[in-house]
């Protein structure tokens, strides 16, 4: 009989959910996937560009394992995204050059197609270029195009992979944090957190830009440090007229792949990132600022024919990217202690490799741990997404309300959410274990609060409906982190008032 | 899919809404009410502080009070109304034929209408589209969504309040919070003068001494989990933070009253004409759009300082309505375009015909004591005191006065200093 494992997954983000669902293909493995967050995917996959980049701006000299897996990640993906139903769009890019010294580095990177086989690279001018991207800046001399490059919805990708992985038998357990690893006689043994501790044989760090902290606590890779690189965006309103039809970036400069302009596949206009390196203690330090706002817009005027008027911006946003020492991740088993198994400094492009870096780290695993692999015979590749009315036609909303009235109440305006979405998030939430049902949870899972109004007509619905459907008073339902008031209005404070008077 | 006929399809359950199906039954259209949620009523449902219906009834009544007012004739008119009911398009087929597609818990129904009007209302600015940066945290709300928490579901958001915007809307939940034993640290503007009528200044902050910070603007947010505090700095005549200002106000609680925008996306897919001053529809003296009988009204329309006012758009309306649909269409004239003159920011309707009583609604750019509000085609002019951007100004014309405006294609609306 073969010995099964019980696997720690630390980090519910792309990675960790990703190696939770190749896991869960095995008979091997008892997987707990272990998140410190209400929900899942609220780190740094949540907030980034959004793109499965082809593969042909990884040196393959410098960053081998780059090269190799953001080629294989972009090829599962578009698998990933059939069997999971996750939304995504193909569109190619165009990485744009306005002057011949931008050509000359543009240049670079079709040398790097070659050499890393990305199919369909090529160099465009002028007139085809203005024809593939009607929206690019007249100024641009010409582009570096890669049809291969799309974009995905990386929190909704998330959700996608662990309600995939929590149905093939995976445990999620969230708003549980880890605060030691315990290893006994050279082997892992489990994970202290703050519900206790965990029994594990394996435990593998996925935890992003808190990577680094985990390894310490397991006495490995001391030297090892994650440094915070920010990155602002900016979200526009879905009706602005200067919609790109690929993918747009300005030519990478050493820090980054460059300032992006893309439509989403949410419909929205968004522009960034910057590339800010912040102390390595700033883990949670998501704010935007005036200046880096203001350098976006500069940067994106280069690629893009005209901007917006400021007041189509929907959201402004900013995202921490894990960089690692010299931007090489670390993948690794380790036999001291044994069981244990690194997945850091998911930098770029580590959504993209997301999917290449799970089969990566499995086939690390088996070869160190010595593992036969038993697949399942009743593993599901399969998940279906919320069905909604965005983007249905008025004959199968029709049908929708006469299986389900609820689908016949609208309750965001803006994103055209109704009550059976929104209530389909909730159960969903509950069925992969999530214990505080969140407003923002509703969001990512319905688009619910993300249209031009930001929610002002619709959060308090949501939170009524939340309230209703968890017995939770409606005061004590979460938003993100904090909850919606603080308590009732005749009794609070009307009452200290008086005590005061 | 449903499908049904009407002389006219109301879109909107609000105070315009509800004024204007009142109107329409009255002379005999046949009519429906939709609304989204399932009570009518609209905003004025969760103010509870006076000042509504000074003009219209002639008294001092709360929002609840004013609504229901209306509400309670409506009801004695048995008119036909959709609740839980949510427009999702707008389709232009004949000058005499619109659809409305509508879903609802019955189904998606098609209403084929002769006329529409359209009483959305408005939408509130948020933090993003006003340029605050910083952290994300929660405990962040537009003044409708505390107004709604507070005076519907008794629930109180946070107790150390930071107020964004002076206008009206913020100038009432800072004493709304008050009231409730919350403190509120500031209400930030960041223009030289208060956005709201100068009564709620009086009324809502002075009595509860509360701070207005005027030419100021808040820099930032900041807070991990829920907010912790908001930087704050004065601003330049061009609204730019002025560098060495900045302060901090701890709070747990910010309040965005940045403004109120019409909230017309139907009628911008439908390919209505917008007015960039106003953010609503170009209209007629009938309010009615650019597209054929679509009419609009209330905040919809522009965003109004009076209930009162928004009740009567909603009647005229109607009135644009009914000629539409009793004598097939408006009566082709020569239209008067109302042109924008000195200190004239926004201005409603655009086009008159010369031939009907009008009232012309318009709004300064900058505040200005000792004026005459004057039409010099036709030698009006109205002496006031002071204007002010936040208060409206109305201009009621009669057919006799506009007939000197005969062979005039434009009548001017200017604001000029005595003497």
């Amino acid at each position: 009989m073969t010995i099964q494992y019980r696997v720690i997954i630390v980090g519910a983000g792309i990675v960790g959910a990703s190696i939770a669902r190749i896991l869960s293909m095995y008979g091997n493995f008892d997987v707990r996937l272990v998140e410190k967050e209400p929900d899942v995917g609220w780190g740094v996959s949540k907030a980034n560009t959004s793109i499965i980049h082809p593969g042909h701006e990884e040196d393959p000299n410098t960053h081998p394992l780059r090269a190799e897996l953001c080629k294989k990640g972009s090829e599962i993906w578009r698998e990933w995204a059939r069997e999971l139903d996750i939304p995504a769009k193909w569109p190619g890019e165009l990485m744009v050059f306005t002057n011949e010294e931008e050509e000359e580095s543009a240049r670079k990177y079709v040398e790097l197609a070659k050499i890393n086989k990305i199919p369909g690279v090529r160099i465009v001018y002028g007139e085809e270029l203005k024809h593939m991207e009607p929206y690019v800046n007249p100024d641009a001399v010409g582009a570096v195009y890669a049809p291969t490059a799309g974009a995905i919805s990386p929190f909704e990708a998330v959700i996608a992979v662990v309600e995939n992985a929590v149905d093939n038998c995976v445990k999620l357990l969230t708003e549980t944090e880890v605060k030691g690893v315990r290893v006994q006689g050279g082997k892992v043994v489990g994970a202290e957190t703050n519900r206790g501790f965990i029994e594990g044989d394996i435990l593998i760090n996925a935890t992003g830009l808190h990577a680094d902290k985990i390894s310490h606590m397991a006495c490995v890779e001391p030297n090892f440090f994650i440094r915070p690189r920010r990155g602002e965006y900016l979200l526009f309103d879905e009706d602005v007229k200067v919609k790109p039809i690929r993918i747009l970036h300005t030519t990478p400069t050493p820090i980054t792949k460059g300032v992006y302009a893309t439509t989403t596949v949410h419909g929205n206009l968004m522009i960034g990132p910057t590339a800010e390196d912040l102390p390595l203690d700033a883990k949670d330090e998501t704010s935007t600022s005036t200046g880096g706002l203001e350098k976006m817009w500069k940067e994106a005027g280069k690629i893009l024919m005209e901007l917006p008027p400021r007041s189509k911006v929907v959201r402004t946003f900013a995202g921490l990217r894990p960089e690692p020492p010299d931007g090489h991740w670390l993948l690794k088993a380790y036999d001291d202690p044994w069981g244990f198994v690194n997945v850091a400094g998911m930098r770029s492009p580590g959504l993209t490799a997301a999917p290449a870096i799970a089969y990566y780290i499995l086939d690390q695993m088996v070869k160190l741990f010595d593992i036969r692999l038993l697949k399942k015979r009743n593993w599901n590749p399969y998940r279906r997404g919320i069905v909604g009315l965005n983007g249905s036609s008025l004959h199968e909303i029709d049908e929708l309300i006469k299986k389900n009235p609820d689908y016949g109440e609208v309750l965001c305006y803006c994103k055209m959410v109704s009550k059976a979405e929104i209530l389909e998030a909730v159960e969903r939430m509950k069925k992969i274990g999530v214990k505080t049902i969140t407003i923002d949870g509703v969001k990512f899972r319905t688009c619910a609060g993300m249209g031009r109004c930001q929610g002002s007509f619709c959060r308090w619905r949501i939170a009524l409906l939340i309230s209703q459907y968890t017995n939770t008073p409606l005061d004590k339902v979460v938003v993100k982190k904090a909850t919606y008031g603080i308590g009732d209005v005749k009794v609070l404070l009307r009452a200290m008032l008086q005590t005061d008077s | 899919m449903i499908e049904r006929k009407y002389d006219t399809v109301i879109i909107g359950g609000g105070p315009a809404g509800i004024a204007a199906v009142i109107k329409a039954v009255e002379l005999g259209l046949k009519t429906v009410l939709i609304e989204n949620k399932d009570l009518l009523g609209g905003i004025p449902l969760q103010c509870v502080h006076p000042g509504f219906g000074i003009h219209y009834f002639k008294e001092d009544l709360t929002g609840t009070q004013f609504i229901h007012r209306l509400l309670d004739r409506m009801e004695k008119l048995g008119v036909e109304c959709l609740l839980k009911a949510h427009v999702c398009s707008i389709e232009y087929k004949d000058y005499g034929e619109k659809i409305v597609n509508v879903i609802t818990r019955n189904g998606v129904m098609k209403l084929n209408a002769k006329t529409i009007i359209y009483t959305a209302g408005a939408r509130e600015r948020h933090l993003f589209e006003i340029g605050v940066v910083g952290d994300r945290p929660d405990g962040v709300y537009t003044a409708g969504e505390a107004q709604t928490l507070m005076d519907i579901y008794g629930i109180m958001p946070g107790k150390e309040i930071v107020i964004v915007g002076s206008g009206d809307v913020g100038l009432i939940m800072a004493r709304r919070f008050a009231l409730e034993g919350a403190q509120v640290k500031a209400v930030i503007e960041i223009l030289p003068y208060p956005g709201g009528l100068m009564r709620n200044v009086t009324q809502c902050l002075k009595d509860f001494n509360i701070p207005l910070l005027l030419s100021h603007d808040v820099v930032k947010v900041v807070g991990r989990k829920r907010v912790e505090k908001v930087v704050v700095a004065k601003v330049d005549e061009n609204f730019r933070p002025i560098e060495g200002t900045e302060f901090e106000i701890p709070c747990d609680t910010v309040v965005i009253a940045a403004g109120l925008r019409p909230n017309i996306d139907l009628l911008e897919k439908l390919g209505v004409l917008i007015d960039s001053a106003t953010g609503g529809p170009v209209v007629n003296e009938l309010l009615e759009s650019s597209v054929p009988g679509v009419f609009v009204a209330g905040n919809a329309l522009v965003i109004n300082d009076l209930v009162d006012y928004v009740v009567e758009q909603g009647e005229l309306a109607v009135k644009g309505a009914y000629i539409f649909v009793s004598s097939n269409g408006i009566s082709t004239v020569d239209w008067k375009s109302v042109v924008k003159g000195r200190n004239v920011r926004l201005v409603v309707p655009h086009y008159i015909s010369g031939k009907r009583d009008v009232t012309i609604l318009s709004r300064v750019a900058k505040p200005e004591r000792k004026v005459f509000v004057r039409v010099s085609e036709i030698d009006v002019k109205e002496f006031h005191i002071a204007v002010r951007p936040a208060e409206m100004i109305k201009l009621d014309l009669k057919k006799e006065a506009l007939s000197k405006a005969v062979n005039e294609s434009k009548i001017t609306l200017e604001v000029v200093p005595v003497g």
